[in-house]
């Protein structure tokens, strides 16, 4: 008559849960009871199960409320409720490291523990323990001596247990107690045998000939603990290894004969064991390996996930001698523990023929996405070594990892690293035929234009692992190579046989990757314009340009950079500073000149660019008279890149070129006649953050969820000469021009990962958001992921931080 | 995962815990310092959490760690080991726990019979599992010692 949980309840009233609304104060004031008599044990104890709950959730005690709680408990000895008196016990353990003076309880302790109530004994044992120091240790050392070797196996237990843990404090004290601890060795209860040999082995480790007697010794007589024999069994293999021991020593026979053993805890120990010895041959595997084939049938979950996850060790060596359970395997790989299953092909892929690796991948790809990221990556190492092992399947193992990184791989970029360097062990230097077919497979897939980025990448990080050690930063190198030419390379390098590895550096530079371009039938929007004081001014210069009859038709202004930058020293002849707007296919650059020197005046300034990138210079608004001291604005309009549309980032060289005309500077007369000049200026840069407007976005995973993720991309990228997270932070929030949302631009102290939220909206007026993770190690390593509503804006956000 | 021989140790159990239906905490106890902040076992708690909660799978290698787990009703019990730990020990404590609680609470392993039963919990968890060592495996003889006896089970019942 199970009364049905209603979570209403739970929320609504205190009474479903009396531990809800716990508040630490108010409890600690509850234990002021404990001083009152008489003393109501139920009472009482309810308000140190209170206590013992907020400390277990976490909840931090000061050092004066702790001793006060304490010793207000201390006054519940007087009580003599069992239920009381353990809880007490307990929070003496509890307490024993924020409270001071605990020893206080000492003698209680000790009077319980050698007192009548067998039930106190064991408990008060190991509070008592908990608290003692070496020097307390050896007035009760006596006590402890006799509680080892008591007849109450609870009691015994405690103790045995309580000195192991003292080992690491009072190890010579402890060793005085071994003759206590030989006799409890032969009890028949399971647990003090196993708790009393645990000690033994623990005091005397480092005498190998202690230890040989005494794994002689308890193995001659059989033992009655499964605990015990597990023990014994990992005893005898470290005494074996590090004997260098042969196969016909005793202790190998022990843990043979171990397999036999009525429990499956042990059968499964000694099979673990003789597996993982060095240097065991497939005959002595065999038995070992039959034990754990019968376990790959069990009803037990954790019995075949044991046996499977050994046999998956011993393929890694020895995988003939596994091959007598491919049957049992086979069986596994639909077993709904999706670990087991995962095992189970990894396993099989080693120890079945080529001819079962097709079927096999397709098992495995049917579950990738439901499996943790520890299995993806014994997924991986698994491909990679079939890799070697059967060429003329590389074609199939390498289309699955393909698709495996571009779905399944979200992990993070940690995980991402975790599973290509394994992956880039694919290549080892083989013939042509081999490298052919790896290019061709390559080949395949870059028909995808939305994969390109992502397959060149990795098949890059492949390639170089060749060249070098291996890196994630080369993620970040091969994006500045041209896709296309790398394509040609790759063919030319198939196509010609040569010994020397494929040379990275052979592949032309370039930072325009293909993408498609976009046409917009969508409603240009207005920009979002946050800030009052901002619009104020755009609202200006949208009025100013508008007034120039060469601007008409460019539509709204999208952005005008926030400050004019300068193009020339401050103490220079001209001073040049300009400011660029963005409309929605061209940016205008507005220079504000003025000439500074007195004999001159300037007529028909204009500022001429030359772009590096695809930019079109379509004409120049000039400035028509630049007298002394008066300053004066001249225009260029530029056209944006079409052909590469996420070529956005762009250095014009400029050139001021003007006419000047002689002028008297007292009179102000100026000469009719004038000389052409020119004059050099900085180079201006032209970055993505040109094209972004900041907004912010209070709720950024809203924002993210309703994106969507049709147009998601990610990469991971080294920023190895960047130092601190802060310096990261900080640099990308002013490269990309984009809103920090949520605080994300501060990064907590002491923090070696971070994440970064930043919104904005991208010319043409698409949402673009960017989650960026970080992590610092030696360097700083990002995860950039991009959503928008467009492909474009994504493909660009990535472009300019590679 | 190819690893030689461990040093052999009665430490097998790194942690227990118990969380809810929300994957919040109910009781853990961690007995080493893999996770020495509560932050970051509250972390480890929601990630083995929902890995763990839609599945009936048992056991599971998690943070390079190995859990082992059961549901009941509205409760999710983990006991934690490395994941060089026998996988059948870890279990060994797990059942142990459960079949001492379902005793304990009368086969009414839910969220709030539990809550009313804290020092029960409080007190088998101390009966198994001492320090990271497992101190006993038997549901029968931690029932025994919690309750001290059949007489103090009834006279605690009846103080309910």
């Amino acid at each position: 008559m199970l009364k049905k949980f209603d979570k209403k309840d739970e929320e609504s009233g205190g009474g479903s849960n009396p531990f809800q609304h716990l508040e630490k104060s108010a409890v600690l004031q509850e234990a002021r009871v404990f001083n009152e008599t008489p003393i109501n044990p139920r009472k009482c104890a309810h308000i140190l199960t209170k206590i013992l709950y907020l400390i277990n959730q976490g909840e931090h005690l000061g050092t004066t409320e702790a001793t006060e709680a304490f010793f207000a408990m201390t006054k519940l000895f007087q009580s003599n409720d069992p239920t009381l008196r353990r809880m007490c016990y307990l929070t003496i353990k509890e307490m024993s490291c924020i409270a001071e003076d605990v020893i206080i309880v000492t003698s209680s302790l000790t009077k319980d523990m050698t007192g009548k109530e067998d039930n106190y004994r064991g408990p008060a044992v190991r509070a008592l323990c908990q608290i003692t120091d070496s020097t307390m240790l050896q007035a009760i050392e006596r006590y402890m001596k006799q509680a080892i070797v008591d007849k109450v196996p609870s009691v015994s237990s405690s103790a045995l247990v309580s000195s192991l843990h003292l080992l690491k404090c009072s190890f010579d004290v402890v060793k005085r107690w071994v003759n206590e601890a030989q006799e409890a060795a032969s009890s028949d209860n399971i647990m003090v045998q196993y708790h009393a040999l645990g000690l033994l082995y623990h005091v005397r480790k480092n005498d190998r000939l202690a230890v040989n007697k005494m794994i002689s010794k308890f193995t001659r007589h059989g033992l009655k603990s499964p605990f015990a024999y597990c023990m014994m069994i990992r005893v005898a293999s470290k005494q074996l290894e590090e004997e260098d021991g042969s196969r016909d020593s005793p202790l190998f026979d022990f843990i043979e004969s171990c397999l036999r053993n009525k429990h499956e805890m042990v059968v499964y120990e000694a099979a673990s064991a003789i597996v993982n010895l060095p240097g065991c041959s497939a005959k002595e595997l065999a038995p070992a390996v039959s034990v754990l084939q019968l376990f790959c049938s069990s009803p037990k979950a954790a019995l075949r996930y044991a046996a499977v996850r050994t046999l998956n060790k011993v393929a890694m060596k020895h995988p003939s001698a596994v091959t007598a359970c491919n049957l049992d395997l086979e069986n596994l790989v639909t077993d709904s523990n999706r670990s087991i299953a995962t095992l189970a092909i990894t396993t099989l892929l080693k120890t079945g023929s080529e001819s079962s690796i097709d079927r096999l991948m397709k098992q495995i790809s049917s579950f990738m996405s439901e499996i943790s990221d520890e299995f993806k990556v014994v997924v991986v190492q698994a491909i990679s070594a079939l890799c070697q092992k059967y060429p003329r399947k590389h074609a199939v193992l390498m289309n699955f990892l393909f698709t495996m990184l571009r779905e399944e791989v979200r992990a993070g970029i940690w995980g991402l690293s975790g599973l290509l360097i394994p992956a880039a062990s694919l290549l080892p230097p083989l013939g042509a035929p081999v490298r052919s077919t790896v290019c061709s497979g390559y080949r395949c897939v870059m028909d995808d234009d939305n994969e390109v980025r992502d397959r060149a990448t990795f098949y890059l990080n492949v390639l170089e692992q060749k060249q070098k050690a291996l890196n994630a930063g080369y993620i970040l190198n091969g994006l500045t190579v041209s896709i296309p030419g790398l394509e040609r390379a790759l063919q030319q390098y198939t196509l010609e046989p040569s010994e020397k590895p494929f040379d990275l550096k052979s592949v032309p530079l370039a930072t325009t990757p293909i993408a498609e371009q976009r046409t917009e039938s969508t409603p240009i929007t207005a920009a979002k314009q946050p800030e009052k004081v901002a619009a104020t001014r755009q609202e200006i210069f949208q009025e100013q340009l508008a007034a120039v009859p060469e601007f008409h038709a460019l539509g709204p202004l999208f952005k005008s950079s926030p400050e004019p930058v300068a193009l020339t020293e401050s103490e220079t002849e001209y001073v040049i500073r300009c400011t660029k707007h963005t409309f929605t296919d061209h940016m205008v650059f507005q220079f504000d000149c003025t000439n500074t020197l007195n004999d001159q005046t300037l007529e028909n300034v204009t500022v001429q660019m030359e772009p590096t990138e695809a930019y079109e210079v379509l004409c120049y608004v000039p400035a028509r008279s630049l007298p002394y001291n008066q300053p004066g604005t001249c225009y260029t309009l530029v056209a944006l890149p079409k052909e590469d549309p996420t070529a956005v980032a762009c250095t014009f060289s400029c050139m001021m070129k003007f006419t000047v005309k002689d002028c008297d500077p007292t009179t102000g007369e100026t000469d009719d006649e004038g000389y052409e000049d020119e004059y050099v200026l900085e180079d201006l840069e032209v970055t993505v953050a040109d094209h972004i407007q900041k907004v912010m976005k209070l709720n950024f995973e809203a924002a993210w969820d309703e994106v969507g993720d049709e147009f998601e991309k990610e990469e991971t990228f080294t920023l190895s000469t960047i130092k601190t997270l802060e310096e990261a932070v900080g640099n990308i929030v002013k490269f990309l021009g984009m809103h920090p949302c949520e605080r994300s631009d501060k990064v907590p102290d002491n923090k070696n990962t971070h994440t970064l939220l930043l919104a904005g909206v991208f010319r043409g007026g698409h949402d673009i958001l960017v989650r960026s993770r970080l992590l610092l190690l030696d360097t700083v390593t990002m995860q950039v992921t991009a959503r928008s509503s467009e492909e474009l804006p994504v493909d660009i956000i990535l472009a300019s931080v590679g | 995962m190819f690893i030689s021989l461990q040093e052999p140790s009665l430490y097998t159990v790194k942690a227990i815990l118990i969380l809810d239906n929300d994957g919040d905490r109910l009781f853990a106890k961690y007995y080493d310092d893999t996770y020495p902040s509560v932050k970051e076992q509250k972390a480890f708690e929601k990630n083995i959490f929902n890995k763990t909660h839609r599945t009936d799978s048992e056991i599971a290698l998690l943070e390079g760690l190995t859990v082992v787990y059961k549901s009941s009703i509205d409760l999710y019990f983990y006991v934690i080991g490395s994941s060089y730990e026998n996988e059948l020990m870890l279990m060994a404590v797990l059942n142990c726990l459960f079949d001492s609680l379902s005793q304990m609470l009368r086969k009414n392993v839910e969220k709030r019979a539990l809550l009313e039963n804290m020092e029960g919990l409080f007190l088998a968890v101390d009966e198994i599992v001492d320090g990271g060592v497992i101190l006993e495996s038997d549901p029968q003889q931690v029932v025994h010692r919690v309750l001290q006896s059949a007489k103090e089970q009834i006279k605690w019942s009846l103080l309910r």
